[in-house]
């Protein structure tokens, strides 16, 4: 195979990680949403847990957009 | 178009000294390094040196970004992990100003370089080790060995916390970096879109308007995210120290 067509298939199925992300992003703010709904005066005491949670995770969809923008520019 | 990556270039200002035949230059990195504690120690030294009973705007800024990182320590380690507030605040304060400083246009994120943050979350690293044996002598390896495993499979358990407290580094500076990387790169992307499109003439202008839009959201995005990514770096930090202090799990 081309090295240039390998190195854009190889960015292109590395940001297939970003959904993975994208679920969890989704399961965090959903779980809380349905918490908050049910115990609304208990909520704003977790926003901080939710927003660390939503870093965390959102993180690991960075991870995997850096290894395509690393194939993409760098090597 | 424009590379994206051209942002950040690390350009020579001036020399400073010659260590060893290689020649040590004073760079834009080291002038935002420099320019954030100096932001910082002006924001902390500079309203509270009149220590007014009712405080001043600037004041009440710099109590509760103390208050919130006292909050934050005592939370996750306890009141004994109060004695690295100096460390854990520096950190806040140098990661939260350096994040926010590289979102002016133009100016240098001096956070979204591995060199950068992977030297903060090796200081981490060594300090919880140092102070994990020098507090709990070999008793810190109870770290690795969690209690109430059964016999046959502590072997596994074993080497998978010890592989797990060895990468820690790694993420801990991997996300910093990485978010701050990548979001600077989309910002610039999207950006790039609004010339791109502008450039077709009226109806360009009106396309353009689109990214231009986004790059505005995108912008309140990143805002988010560099103050959120400097919280967890010193969340992390403080669930780190947890370790050193309180070993047993």
């Amino acid at each position: 195979m081309d090295p240039l067509a390998a190195k854009f298939l190889g960015a292109g199925l590395a940001c297939i990680g970003m959904g993975g992300a994208a679920i969890g992003v989704a399961t965090i703010f959903g779980q809380f949403l349905a918490g908050a709904l049910r115990n609304p005066s208990a909520a704003p005491g977790q926003t901080t847990t939710l927003y660390l949670g939503f870093a965390l995770s959102e993180a690991f969809g960075i991870f995997s957009l850096l290894i395509a923008l690393l194939l993409l520019f760098v090597l | 178009m424009a590379d994206p990556i051209h942002q950040f270039k690390i350009d020579e200002l001036f020399p400073v000294v010659k260590i060893a035949g290689q020649q040590i230059h004073f760079t834009n990195s080291a002038f935002y390094m420099a320019l954030a504690v100096v932001l910082t120690a002006a924001l902390m030294l500079g309203p509270t040196a009149g220590r007014r009973l009712v405080p001043t705007r600037m004041q009440s800024i710099a109590e509760m970004s103390y208050e919130f990182i006292a909050n934050t320590i005592r939370s996750t380690t306890g009141e004994q992990g109060l004695k690295f507030f100096p460390l854990v605040f520096s950190l806040f304060m140098f990661i939260l100003i350096s994040n926010v400083i590289g979102l002016i246009p133009f100016a240098f994120t001096v956070s979204s370089h591995i060199i950068v943050t992977a030297s903060l979350a090796l200081l981490v690293f060594f300090t919880v080790i140092i102070y994990g044996f020098w507090k709990n002598g070999l008793g810190f390896l109870r770290l690795f060995v969690p209690r109430g495993i059964p016999i046959y499979i502590l072997p596994l358990i074993v080497l998978i916390e010890l592989l797990s407290f060895l990468s820690r580094p790694i993420s801990h500076s991997v996300r910093l970096f990485a978010n701050m990387l990548a979001g600077h790169i989309t910002l610039k992307l999207v950006a790039s879109f609004v010339t791109m499109i502008g450039a077709f003439g009226v109806f360009g202008w009106l396309g353009a308007t689109l990214p231009l839009a986004f790059t505005v959201a995108l912008t309140a995005l990143e805002l988010l995210v560099a103050c959120l990514q400097a919280y967890v770096f010193t969340i992390l930090t403080c669930i780190y120290l947890n370790d050193a202090i309180h070993p047993g799990h």
